[in-house]
């Protein structure tokens, strides 16, 4: 059964072919014809009106950072939630102890004041 | 279901993440200042060496297979605990002489003490890959810990992009063997393993496999990070990744490899054996031509990946036992050693160069003396814990019918002497024209302590240290 | 239905182009995705597996290298912006005080 697939070397080196094929024919193949509708900044077919390359305040950062961490907690808690019946009190307690890491997490970056904007 | 047991066999990772999230919680409250943290730090430390010490002697499976304490992952948690106190201990004089002591400092150590102990208890893949990941992290942030410094920033960038290249390599490994097997499960591998060893999809997760543990452990070809990131890193922060990361990740070598693989004799041994005998000749050699000591040791410690890889090589109970045992040596002997580099620098990373060691006798003469001794010990000159170490460790090779790896490995400990007594000649045959350096304060001199003591007890006493790991050996 | 096969291969071409990626993009945060790709195609492969071998394994380690990534995610972009603050620049190329 596990034989039928198994010419995976073949495939890796498929895999490599493929990958550096496909960057060198858009390299040679693609025509390069730049002009400064193409080069300006996509924005929703919004005009962009100045420059994006200055500097953002960090704030944004942080935000961007803290929401990645707290928000992918969501992923245990779907397969959780689907088959809470069935895990019963002890699932129930698990996910109590889970959540209060997190929430231990979320007390820290609040008092550090991560959370402040001004 | 969810057992008394269970969690009797995990009290020590238990302890440790009450600990630290004791020291979250404080931290926040600004309850007491970054003190306080490294005061909590190693009480917990100290709480988990002896749960640890209790579960010595208990054996067993946890959380549905995901982690099994036995006497070796009980005692490696020890060993890990104790280069977290020794960390803590010298932590607080090196960062608030460079004004930048805080409290998350401990955080992040405690919580790469609890991914490596994840490592050494590990009974799935699943278990391993997180506490390499969680290890790994803590380590990146580490490394740059003090973020407004130049050389630091760069250290930490260099790790995690490479550590994060080699753990998708790890993972892509993981992924292969659980399409072969049909399990994570390392018992559940290790039934297998008779009837797959042979299989292309099997074998090219393995290779997947040692690409990323070889990572981790700095043998050659993966050792490219090593000497940037342990130069630039914080020295603390560098004698405890050059040896507690380096303990754990052999750990979880040694255990996926020689107990679930049982590798002895097979192709996957002989690439172990080559990769290992790299990394002693390229690792000693590269080391001689160092002028930083930082960066010496980066390369002395690709060396001694090399030295413990052949006692994996060997594939056997003995080589297991080799292996433990090199690492407590290892790990007591560098500890050591870096918390004198970090006594010694001064703010603007200097006084880790060679020279500025000359004529260290003469002004501190029992800080010259500790510093050879690790510096014999790391040669691997008796009756100092090196010794045992590599006269374990080349034994094992010699049974497993690998006694041209031993002869690699003492030739090139021959060539490891040049530049390890270079040192020694340095501080006692030179006269002193440099500044003048206070001695160490008392956390420093008690680190030193323990680890020279341990240095001594390791070298002598070898046999109670292997029945604490290995009862029936 | 597709077999297996197709899966494998496409994730080992991810996986492939992601290494490249890794190996000759300067950017830092290029390589970064990159290495993301990888994680990614992996996970491709474990979905496929776990599918093929009807067992939930595969999926349980899925939902934990995606948790994982998130938490790399904010470690490499601390880091990096820790580092363009002082710098100005994410080129591999430029971040040289110390020898590769």
């Amino acid at each position: 059964m596990l034989e039928s697939y198994i010419p995976i070397f073949m495939m890796l080196a498929l895999g490599v072919a493929f990958a550096v094929a496909m960057g060198k024919i858009n390299e040679i193949v693609g025509p390069k014809r730049p002009s400064e509708e193409k080069l300006s900044t996509y924005e929703s077919g919004m005009e962009p009106v100045r420059t994006a390359r200055e500097r953002f305040s960090v704030k944004f950062y942080m935000v961007a950072m803290l929401f990645i961490i707290f928000d992918i907690e969501v992923v245990f808690l779907y397969p959780w939630a689907v088959s809470f019946r069935s895990l019963g009190i002890q699932g129930f307690v698990t996910m109590l102890i889970f959540l209060s890491i997190l929430l231990i997490g979320y007390y820290y970056v609040w008092r550090k004041g991560a959370l402040e904007w001004d | 279901m969810l057992t008394y047991t269970d969690f009797l066999l995990a009290m020590p990772l238990f302890s440790l993440t009450v600990t630290v999230l004791l020291i979250i919680a404080t931290e926040a409250a600004r309850v007491g200042r970054a003190r306080f943290s490294q005061f909590l730090a190693i009480t917990g430390l100290l709480v988990t060496s002896l749960l640890a010490g209790l579960n010595l002697r208990e054996s067993g499976v946890a959380f549905q297979g995901m982690i099994a304490t036995d006497a070796a992952s009980s005692y490696l948690t020890i060993l890990l605990s104790l280069a977290g106190i020794v960390t803590a201990l010298v932590a607080r004089p090196y960062f608030e002489h460079r004004d930048a002591h805080r409290g998350e400092f401990y955080i992040l150590l405690l919580f790469a003490i609890i991914g490596m102990v994840l490592m050494a208890s590990a009974n799935d893949l699943i278990t391993l890959f997180l506490g390499i990941e969680l290890m790994s992290f803590c380590l990146y942030v580490l490394a740059g810990f003090e973020r407004t410094k130049d050389k630091q920033n760069e250290s930490a960038l260099k790790y995690f992009l490479l550590g994060a290249f080699a753990s998708a390599f790890l993972l892509y490994g993981i992924a292969l063997i659980y399409g072969s097997v049909g399990s994570t499960n390392l018992d559940a591998i290790a039934r297998a393993y008779a009837g797959i060893s042979n299989q292309p999809l099997f074998l090219l997760g393995t290779a997947m496999l040692i690409v990323g543990l070889g990572f981790k452990v700095a043998a050659v070809p993966f050792h490219m990070w090593a000497p940037d990131v342990y130069e630039g890193a914080p020295t603390v922060v560098t004698g405890f990744m050059a040896t507690a990361g380096k303990s754990a990740a052999f750990a979880a070598l040694a255990i996926v490899m020689i107990r679930t693989f049982d590798i002895g004799g097979s192709t996957t041994a002989d690439v172990l054996a080559l990769l290992a005998a790299a990394s002693m000749v390229l690792g000693n050699v590269v080391a001689i031509a160092q002028t930083n000591l930082k960066r010496m040791l980066a390369y002395s410690s690709v060396a001694h990946a090399g030295y413990l890889l052949a006692g994996v090589a060997a594939g056997t109970a003995e080589g297991f036992a080799g292996v433990f045992l090199y690492l407590t040596a290892y790990t007591v002997t560098t500890l050591g050693a870096f918390a004198v580099i970090g006594w010694h620098e001064r703010t603007n990373d200097e006084g880790t160069s060679l020279d500025d060691y000359v004529g260290l006798s003469q002004h501190q003469p029992v800080i010259a003396a500790v510093m050879a001794l690790y510096m014999f010990s790391l040669t691997g000159i008796p009756p100092f814990a090196g010794f045992i170490g590599k006269y374990y460790v080349f034994m094992a090779a010699v049974r497993a019918d690998l006694t041209w790896l031993a002869i690699v490995g003492v030739l090139t400990s021959a060539v490891s002497a040049f530049y390890y007594l270079r040192v020694i000649v340095m501080m006692y045959f030179r006269e002193r024209d440099g500044e003048h350096i206070p001695l160490p304060r008392i956390p420093v001199m008690i680190a030193l302590g323990i680890t020279a003591a341990l240095v001594i007890v390791v070298g002598v006493l070898p046999s109670t240290v292997l029945q604490l790991f290995m009862p029936a050996m | 239905m597709v077999p297996l096969s197709h899966y494998l291969f496409l994730s080992a071409v991810l996986f492939m182009t992601g290494a490249v990626g890794v190996l000759t993009r300067r950017n830092a945060i290029i390589v970064f995705m990159s290495i993301e790709l990888m994680l990614n195609s992996v996970n491709l492969t474990l979905v496929a597996f776990s599918s093929f071998l009807g067992n939930v394994t595969g999926q349980m380690l899925v939902f934990f290298v995606m948790t994982v990534a998130a938490a790399e995610a904010a470690v490499g972009l601390a880091i990096i912006i820790a580092i363009y603050r002082r710098k100005q620049t994410v080129n591999l190329d430029e971040i040289n005080l110390l020898k590769w």
